[in-house]
């Protein structure tokens, strides 16, 4: 089945959400004008900055896991939101296309009802 | 919101763990008993837009950033329990392939941003919204008010989870081993930020998609026929449909 097939089976508002999730990702460049870290989420290298040393436990934890898409961005020292651009849609597509077809697998894996 | 590794002590993040999968197991048991298999790619949707949301970074003056959520929204359309797994699912991909938010973390973060949010935005949605009819200005402000509590109110949640690490997890000499920042900074910080700006965008995302779906396909609210039962009621007390 194609895709427009399967999108002009859609019930009206349906599509109106789809085309407005598509304007998001579209526009989702805008969330890169702020550059600024998150309260409580900095880099070690930035708490030791802020408080003077890293701590111990957190020096232990931090970087457990390295993520493919780290930071939403392809691989690379990108600091400006041009260069950051790409990977940031990359990213938006990659995510929206992973979390819907989970959630919707976990729908239909766990829906039975039709009526 | 999303607290990386290293920020929770093995104390907290276990605990949140423990919390979070008696709720993760009746958010499944409630979707199958309660959704219904057209309902399934409104659940997709739902967790696809908390995602893309979540990319739009508020700048906050002080440097700092965040953003808006919208599990309220979906706990208002597809019921709070459903926002459970929506948002769950979105916040796995962001700390598995995006690395925002830690692993040891992620029981917190689906706490905060997965069962907080989504609870507390419900609740202060279906008190404002009382018996009012479906797409009134009044169950909009509702949907407004609840996103914009929700989301407030799990920052304080995760500020208090951060906040308590220096006096639960700290050496022999009482240096913190985790979140260095005590309670006096972390819940005024995630407060502040939240309630000041992102709680605004959390609002409008909730208020405008909430109406659009009201007006014009009620059908997929979770609970539309219970809240046009009672609208209808209200409106007609004691007196039998002419």
């Amino acid at each position: 089945m194609d895709v427009m097939g399967v999108f002009n089976k859609m019930d009206k508002t349906f599509k109106v959400l789809v085309i407005a999730l598509i304007i998001l990702v579209v526009l989702v460049p805008v969330g890169l004008i702020a550059s600024g870290t998150a309260f409580g989420e900095w880099g070690p290298d930035e708490l030791q900055q802020a408080v003077g040393y890293v701590p111990a436990g957190l020096a232990h934890l931090t970087g457990l896991w390295s993520a493919p898409l780290e930071g939403y961005d392809l691989p690379g020292n990108h600091e400006t939101i041009p260069t950051l651009t790409p990977g940031y849609y990359v990213s938006a597509i990659v995510g929206v296309i992973c979390v819907g077809l989970i959630a919707y697998g976990i729908g239909k894996v766990i829906i039975k009802r039709n009526d | 919101m999303h607290i990386p590794d290293g920020y929770l002590g093995p104390t907290t993040f276990i605990i949140m763990y423990l919390i979070m999968i008696p709720i993760w197991l009746y958010a499944g048991y409630w979707v199958q008993k309660h959704l219904r298999s057209r309902q399934v790619p409104y659940l997709a949707l739902g967790a696809a837009f908390s995602f893309v949301i979540m990319m739009f970074n508020v700048p906050v003056p002080g440097g700092s950033s965040g953003h808006a959520v919208g599990s309220a929204l979906i706990a208002i359309i597809l019921g709070p329990w459903a926002a459970v797994v929506c948002t769950s699912v979105a916040l796995i991909i962001q700390c598995l392939v995006f690395g925002d938010g830690g692993i040891t973390a992620y029981g917190a973060n689906c706490f905060n941003m997965a069962t907080v949010i989504p609870f507390t935005g419900y609740f202060i949605y279906k008190i404002i919204a009382g018996k009012s009819p479906i797409a009134s200005k009044l169950r909009i402000a509702a949907a407004a008010i609840g996103g914009y509590f929700g989301l407030g109110v799990a920052a304080g949640v995760a500020g208090f989870e951060m906040g308590i690490q220096p006096i639960l997890e700290h050496t022999a000499t009482g240096v913190p081993l985790y979140m260095p920042y005590g309670l006096n900074v972390t819940v005024p910080a995630m407060l502040i930020d939240h309630f000041g700006f992102f709680c605004w965008v959390e609002a409008i995302v909730t208020g405008l998609a909430f109406a659009y779906i009201a007006k014009n396909n009620p059908e997929v609210i979770f609970n539309h026929s219970e809240i046009e039962k009672k609208a209808k009621k209200e409106a007609s007390p004691g007196v039998a449909p002419a």
